[in-house]
C-alpha cells in the first residue's frame, strides 16, 4: 500500500517537517555566512598634519604569506597597525584627505605585462619615491607590484627586491632588518566612493600569464577601498 | 456559436486593427529611443536596424496576442460543458502554408537586411577580425585597444605610439580600433558609439567607427573576464581636432618617461609569462 | 524477494564510500611527480590530486550504490541478486532502483533539490545587486554565485523534463514496461547527484570565475574550484550522452503493437528531438573539458595562444555543444506544451505533422548557429552572414510549434486549469524569448545586445519563462498521476500567478537595463540604473517566494491532505491515464496495442470521459 510510506500520524509529520524546515534554514544561513566572509576591513587612524586632515597608511609586501592566510604560498599585501601586522586588503580611508602611504616590500621582481603601468600617475606631487628618491617611472622588469585604484586614478609600481640582495624575508610578517625596497607617496581620496584596488604586476607565480589564485582572490592582491 | 469563418475573420480584423495603432507608435514613438542612440553613424543605423526588426516583429506579435486573447475569451469551456470535447480538427492546409510564406518571407527579408546593413556599415561596429571584409575609405585614425586584467589601455600608432589610461577622439573622422588583449578574454564595449569588439590574446581584432559630434560615452567590459570584470568601465571624450591636438600633446609629454618602455607598436602583445610554471 | 546480505548498497553505503573514494584519490594525486608540475610549490593547487580524486569518489559512489554488482557477479558466473528490482517500500527511492516510475520520481526530488540551490544564488546574486556599488558578497564569491548559479541551472535542467517526465512516461506512453537500458536509466540519475554535490564543493576550493560559459584562458588561470566545474558539466555530459541514447534506444525498439512513428504522443517525439541533440552535442562537451582540464594540468596549450592554442578553439567548441544545448532545454518544453494543449482545449493536436517537422527542424538548425555567439569575436567575419541567416531560420521550426499550439486552441472549449495556465504562459513567455532573439541574432543589433543583460533575460526568457513553466506544467498535469495524490488547484493557481506576474516583472525590464548598456555579469553598474535594478530584485524575490508556494503545496498535499486523485484527473486520452494512479510497478496487466489516433478528443466514441470508461483497461480503444 501507498499509505505505507508514510507510516506517521500527523503531529510527527508535523515534527519531521519543523525539523526539515529548520535544517534548511540553518543550512541556508551558514551558506549566506560564508558567502559574505572576507578579510577584516581596516581603518587607518587619522593623523593631524601640516596640509591638514590626512591619514597614513603603512603597507608590507610580502612573497609568501604563510600563517596569516589560508593559502601558504600566496603573495600578500599587509597592513600595519598599532605596530603589528595583520592581513586585510579592506580599508576604509576618508573623503577629500590626503593619504600618505609607505609599502615595504619584501618580493621579488616578477615583472609588468605592460610597461605602461610602470609610470605613476594620480599622486600628489606627481611622483613617489623608492628608498626616499624621487621617482616617476620604473623599468617593467623591476616591478615587483603595483598599488593601483583605477576609480581613483591612482597607480604607483613597486620596485622590487633584487634576487642577489641579502637577507631575504622567508616568512610572514617580515622583519624590517630583512632585504626590502621602501616605497612612499601620498595621494587624495577625493569624494566617496566604494573602490577596488588591485595589483597589475602577473605576480601569481604558478597561474598562466601570472594572473589567478592571490591576483584574482580578494585578501591578498586585491582588495576594496571604501571612501566615506 | 459563431462560424469559424466569422471568428476568422474577427481575428483578422483585431489584427489589423492592432497593428494600426501599434506600428505608428513602433516607429515614432519606440523606434527613436531604440538604442544604442544617434551618436556615430554606425549607432544611428543600428538604432534603425532595430526600428526594422520591431516593425517586422509588429504584425506577428499582435496577431499571436490577439488570437491568444480571442482563443481564451471565445472557446473557454462555458458551464456544462465541462464534460464536451472541442471540435476534431486536425490541422488546415492553407493556413499553414499562409504561416509557412509568411514567417519564411519576414525571415529570408531580416536576413538580407542584416547583411546589407552589415557591409554597408563595414562591419556595422562590432570586431570583424584582423581582416575585415569592408574597410572604410579615406583617412582613417587607428587606435589601439588593450585590454588587461582589468583595465583598457589605449594607443596612438599614428602619435609615436604613445599609450594612455584614457580614450579621447577627435570629432568628425573615421577611427579604426585595434582591439587586443594581453591575457584572458574582455569585450571592448563603447555603448554610444555603437562599438563592440571582443580583446582576444593575440588577435588583432578591428572594428570601425566614425565620430559625428562632441560628446561623451561609456566604456564597459562586456565578456566575463574575472574578479573586477564588474569594475573595468571608463569613461571617454569626443573632442574637437583641437582640442585632441592639445591633449594628445599633453599625454606625450605626461608619458614621455615610460615611452622607452614601451615595446614596439605591434597589433598585438607576447608578454611573459605564458604559461603555469614559473 | 530480495535475499538478505550483509551490506545492504544504498545511498548510506554510496556516501560513505563516495567520501573514502575521494580522500584515496586525493592522496593518490599526491603522489603524481613531474618537473612540468612544479607550480604545486608556488600555488599550493593541486590540480592533478583533485581531478583524481573527483573521479574516485563518484566510482566510489556508484560501487556503494551497488552499480558494480550485476557486472562482478556476471564476470564471476554468479548468478546476479536483483537488489535493485526491488518493487516495495520506500527503501528503493534511496538507491540504486531500475523501476522506471522509482527513478523519475528520484529525478523529480533530486533534481528538484539542486535547482533549489541554483534558484537560492538567484537571489543571492538579485540582493548583491541592491547597489550600484559592492553591497554583500566577498568578490570572488560575487562571481562564484553567478557561476554556480548559471552552471547548476544548465546541467540540472539539461534533464529537468527528460529526467523525470520522459523516464516515468516514455515507457507507458509507447506501451514498454521499461527502459531499453534501466541500469545505464538509473546511472544517469546517480551521475547528476555526484555531479551537483561536486559542483557545490567548489566553493571549498576557492570558487571559479567564469560563469557557466567557462572561457578559456580565464578557466586556465582560475583557482581549484574550476576543477569542480569541469568535473560537474563532464559528469552532467556523460549524464546526458547515456540519457539520450537511452530514450532513443527505447523509442526506437519497445515501441508496442500498432504504434507507429506517425502515431507518438507529440511529448515522445519532444523527447526523440532532445536526445538526438543529448546523444550528438555532449560528447562535444565532454571532449572540450577533458581539453580544458589537460590545460589545467598537464600544461597542454590547446587554448592558450602564446603556446599554438587558440581561445577561439574554447568559445567555439563550446558552443557547438552549448548552442544544441540551449535546444536540449527548449525542445521538451514544447513537448510537453502540445502534449497539454489538446487535453485542456478537449482537442486533438493540430496539425501533428507540422509540430514534428517543427522539432526535428530545430535539431538539425541547432548544429548550425553557433558562431552567432561569437559576432563580434573577431572570428570568421566574412561568415557573420551566414550564421545570421542560419540563426533566423531557427523561427521558421520555432514558429510551427506556434502555429500548431494556436492551431489546438481553435474551436476549443478550453479548460483553465493548472497545467493549462503554466502551458498558455508559455506560449507568451516563450513568444517574448523568440522576438528578444531575433536582436540578438542580427549582427548590428547584436553589437549592442551582445554580452549584454539584454541577451541574459532573452535567454531566462526562452529557458525559465519556457523550460521552467513547462516543467511545472508537468508537475501539475502528471505528479497525481505519479503519486496518487492531487495537488491543491487553488495554491497552484496562486503559485501561477504569482510567478507568471513576477518572472515577467523581473526579466521584462532586465530587457530593457541591457537596452541601457549593463553588461552581464557585473557587480557595479551605472548609478541611473539602480531604480531598475532594484525593481528587478524585488521582482526576482516575489519570483523565489513563488516557489515556497509551490514546496508548500506540495508538502501539503501530497502529505497532509493526501487526496486520491482517481486514474483521471483531467479526462486526458493519453494512456497513462487509462492505468490506475500511481501506476503499478508491472505498468501493464498486458502490453497494449494502438489506435491510429493518439489524440481522439471530439471522436464519437470518446464523447464521455472522466471516469466512465473503466480505469482498468491498458489499451486504446482501437478502431
Amino acid at each position: 500500500m501507498r499509505g505505507a510510506i508514510y507510516p506517521a500520524g500527523v503531529p510527527k509529520k508535523v515534527a519531521i517537517l519543523a525539523t526539515g524546515v529548520a535544517l534548511v534554514g540553518v543550512l541556508i544561513g551558514l551558506y549566506v555566512t560564508l558567502l559574505a566572509t572576507g578579510p577584516a576591513p581596516y581603518t587607518p587612524p587619522a593623523a593631524q598634519a601640516a596640509g591638514g586632515r590626512s591619514v597614513n597608511l603603512t603597507l608590507q609586501t610580502v612573497a609568501a604569506v604563510g600563517k596569516l592566510a589560508p593559502n601558504e604560498n600566496w603573495v600578500s599585501y599587509l597592513v600595519r597597525e598599532h605596530g603589528t601586522w595583520h592581513r586585510s586588503t579592506v580599508w576604509t580611508l576618508p573623503a577629500n584627505t590626503l593619504v600618505h602611504v609607505t609599502i615595504y616590500n619584501f618580493d621579488g621582481k616578477s615583472g609588468l605585462r605592460n610597461p605602461f603601468l610602470g609610470q605613476a600617475r594620480g599622486l600628489v606631487g606627481g611622483a613617489f619615491a623608492i628608498n626616499g628618491k624621487p621617482t616617476s617611472v620604473i623599468a617593467p622588469d623591476d616591478a615587483s607590484h603595483t598599488f593601483a585604484i583605477p576609480g581613483l586614478g591612482v597607480i604607483v609600481p613597486i620596485m622590487g627586491v633584487a634576487d642577489d640582495a641579502p637577507h631575504q624575508c622567508d616568512d610572514a610578517p617580515c622583519p624590517m632588518e630583512t632585504a626590502h625596497e621602501t616605497i612612499t607617496f601620498t595621494f587624495r581620496t577625493g569624494k566617496a566612493g566604494h573602490y577596488r584596488w588591485q595589483c597589475f604586476v602577473p605576480c601569481a607565480a604558478g597561474f598562466v600569464y601570472g594572473f589567478g589564485g592571490p591576483m584574482q582572490t580578494v585578501g591578498y592582491m586585491d582588495g576594496y577601498v571604501d571612501v566615506v | 456559436m459563431w462560424s469559424s469563418r466569422s471568428h476568422g475573420w474577427r481575428i483578422a480584423a483585431l489584427t489589423t486593427i492592432g497593428t494600426a495603432i501599434v506600428l505608428p507608435l513602433v516607429v515614432f514613438v519606440l523606434g527613436p529611443n531604440m538604442p544604442p542612440g544617434k551618436g556615430t553613424p554606425v549607432a544611428t543605423s543600428q538604432v534603425t536596424d532595430n526600428t526594422v526588426l520591431l516593425v517586422v516583429m509588429t504584425p506577428f506579435t499582435v496577431f499571436i496576442l490577439v488570437y491568444l486573447g480571442y482563443a481564451l475569451t471565445a472557446f473557454r469551456a462555458k458551464p456544462g460543458e465541462e464534460g464536451l470535447d472541442g471540435a476534431p480538427l486536425r490541422g488546415h492546409f492553407r493556413s499553414q502554408v499562409a504561416w509557412l510564406v509568411s514567417t519564411t518571407a519576414a525571415v529570408l527579408f531580416l536576413a538580407i537586411f542584416g547583411t546589407a546593413e552589415l557591409l554597408a556599415d563595414n562591419g556595422a561596429g562590432g570586431g570583424a577580425g584582423p581582416n575585415p571584409v569592408t574597410k572604410p575609405g579615406g583617412s582613417v585614425l587607428p587606435v589601439q585597444v588593450i585590454g588587461q586584467q582589468w583595465q583598457f589601455t589605449y594607443r596612438y600608432p599614428t602619435f609615436g605610439g604613445v599609450e594612455t589610461a584614457t580614450l579621447v577622439l577627435p570629432v568628425g573622422r573615421k577611427i579604426a580600433f585595434h582591439v587586443t588583449s594581453l591575457d584572458a578574454i574582455h569585450s571592448f564595449w563603447a555603448y554610444e558609439l555603437g562599438v563592440k569588439a571582443d580583446a582576444n590574446p593575440g588577435v588583432d581584432n578591428i572594428a570601425y567607427v566614425e565620430t559625428k559630434k562632441i560628446s561623451t560615452f561609456h566604456v564597459r567590459c562586456a565578456e566575463l573576464c574575472g574578479l573586477w570584470h564588474g569594475y573595468m568601465s571608463d569613461t571617454g571624450h569626443v573632442v574637437s581636432g583641437a582640442d585632441f591636438a592639445s591633449w594628445i600633446a599633453a599625454r606625450k609629454r605626461q608619458f614621455a618617461p615610460v615611452m622607452k618602455y614601451l615595446p614596439k607598436y605591434a597589433p598585438s602583445y607576447n608578454p611573459d609569462p605564458t604559461f603555469r610554471a614559473g | 524477494m530480495s535475499r538478505r546480505r550483509l551490506v545492504e548498497f544504498n545511498l548510506l553505503t554510496g556516501v560513505v564510500l563516495g567520501i573514502v573514494g575521494f580522500y584515496v584519490g586525493w592522496w593518490l594525486g599526491h603522489l603524481v611527480k613531474a618537473p612540468s608540475l612544479d607550480y604545486f610549490d608556488d600555488t599550493g593547487q593541486n590540480d592533478i590530486a583533485l581531478f583524481v580524486a573527483y573521479f574516485t569518489g563518484v566510482v566510489g559512489f556508484l560501487v556503494g550504490l551497488g552499480f558494480a554488482n550485476y557486472p562482478v557477479q556476471r564476470m564471476l558466473g554468479k548468478p546476479p541478486s536483483l537488489r535493485e528490482k526491488e518493487t516495495e517500500g520506500i527503501g528503493r527511492y534511496f538507491g540504486l532502483c531500475t523501476d522506471h516510475k522509482v527513478v523519475g520520481i528520484q529525478y523529480l526530488i533530486g533534481i528538484g533539490a539542486f535547482i533549489f540551490i541554483g534558484g537560492l544564488n538567484a537571489m543571492l546574486i538579485r540582493f548583491e545587486l541592491l547597489r550600484p556599488t559592492h553591497l554583500a558578497w566577498n568578490g570572488n564569491n560575487y562571481l562564484t554565485l553567478v557561476g554556480l548559479h548559471g552552471t547548476m541551472m544548465m546541467g540540472m535542467m539539461t534533464s529537468g523534463i527528460l529526467g523525470p517526465f520522459a523516464n516515468y512516461f516514455v515507457p507507458l506512453m509507447i506501451g514498454a514496461r521499461r527502459m531499453a537500458f534501466p541500469r545505464i536509466e538509473a546511472l544517469t540519475f546517480w551521475l547528476l547527484m555526484a555531479a551537483g554535490t561536486i559542483l557545490m564543493t567548489a566553493l571549498a576550493f576557492g570558487g571559479f570565475p567564469t560563469g557557466w560559459t567557462g572561457y578559456a584562458p580565464l578557466s586556465v588561470q582560475a583557482n581549484m574550484g574550476m576543477d569542480a566545474y569541469i568535473a560537474f558539466f563532464a559528469l552532467v555530459g556523460l549524464s546526458m550522452t547515456l540519457l539520450g541514447l537511452n530514450m532513443l534506444a527505447t523509442v526506437i525498439t519497445m515501441r508496442a503493437p500498432g504504434l507507429s512513428w506517425s502515431r507518438l504522443p507529440i511529448f515522445v517525439w519532444g523527447t526523440v528531438s532532445t536526445s538526438v541533440l543529448m546523444l550528438l552535442a555532449a560528447p562535444v562537451l565532454i571532449s572540450t573539458l577533458f581539453m580544458l582540464a589537460l590545460d589545467r594540468t598537464a600544461q597542454t596549450g590547446f587554448f592558450n595562444d602564446q603556446a599554438g592554442g587558440s581561445p577561439y578553439l574554447y568559445e567555439n567548441l563550446f558552443w557547438i555543444f552549448g548552442h544544441p544545448e540551449v535546444y536540449i532545454l527548449a525542445l521538451p518544453g514544447m513537448g510537453i506544451v502540445l502534449e497539454l494543449l489538446p487535453v485542456f482545449a478537449r482537442k486533438p493536436l493540430w496539425g501533428y505533422r507540422l509540430a514534428v517537422t517543427g522539432l526535428l527542424g530545430i535539431t538539425l538548425l541547432s548544429f548550425l548557429v553557433w558562431q552567432h555567439h561569437l559576432f563580434v569575436s573577431g572570428i570568421n567575419a566574412d561568415l557573420r552572414p551566414f550564421y545570421m541567416l542560419s540563426t533566423e531560420l531557427i523561427s521558421l521550426p520555432t514558429g510551427f510549434i506556434f502555429v500548431c499550439a494556436l492551431g489546438t486552441l481553435w474551436a476549443g472549449r478550453i479548460r483553465l486549469t493548472v497545467p493549462m495556465l503554466f502551458a498558455l504562459a508559455w506560449l507568451f513567455n516563450f513568444l517574448v524569448g523568440g522576438l528578444s532573439g531575433v536582436f540578438l541574432s542580427d549582427v548590428p543589433s547584436d553589437v549592442t545586445t551582445h554580452g549584454s543583460f539584454f541577451s541574459m533575460a532573452h535567454f531566462h526568457y526562452t529557458i525559465m519563462g519556457g523550460l521552467v513553466f513547462a516543467f511545472f506544467g508537468a508537475v501539475y498535469y502528471w505528479l497525481p498521476k505519479m503519486t496518487g495524490f492531487e495537488l491543491d488547484e487553488r495554491l497552484g493557481k496562486v503559485h501561477f500567478w504569482v510567478m507568471f506576474v513576477a518572472f515577467n516583472s523581473t526579466f521584462g525590464p532586465l530587457l530593457v537595463i541591457g537596452f541601457l548598456g549593463m553588461p552581464r555579469r557585473v557587480v557595479t553598474y551605472a548609478g541611473y540604473l539602480q531604480g531598475a535594478n532594484v525593481w528587478v530584485s524585488v521582482s526576482a524575490f516575489v519570483l523565489g517566494a513563488s516557489m515556497l508556494v509551490f514546496v508548500a503545496n506540495l508538502i501539503w498535499s501530497q502529505v497532509f491532505a493526501r487526496v486520491p486523485a482517481g486514474a483521471n484527473p483531467w479526462g486526458s486520452k493519453s494512456i497513462e491515464f487509462q492505468l490506475p494512479s500511481p501506476v503499478p510497478v508491472h505498468d501493464f496487466d498486458r502490453i497494449p496495442t494502438f489506435g491510429p489516433d493518439p489524440y481522439p478528443y471530439g471522436g464519437i466514441e470518446d464523447a464521455g470521459f472522466d471516469g466512465t470508461r473503466p480505469a482498468v483497461s491498458p489499451a486504446r480503444p482501437t478502431p
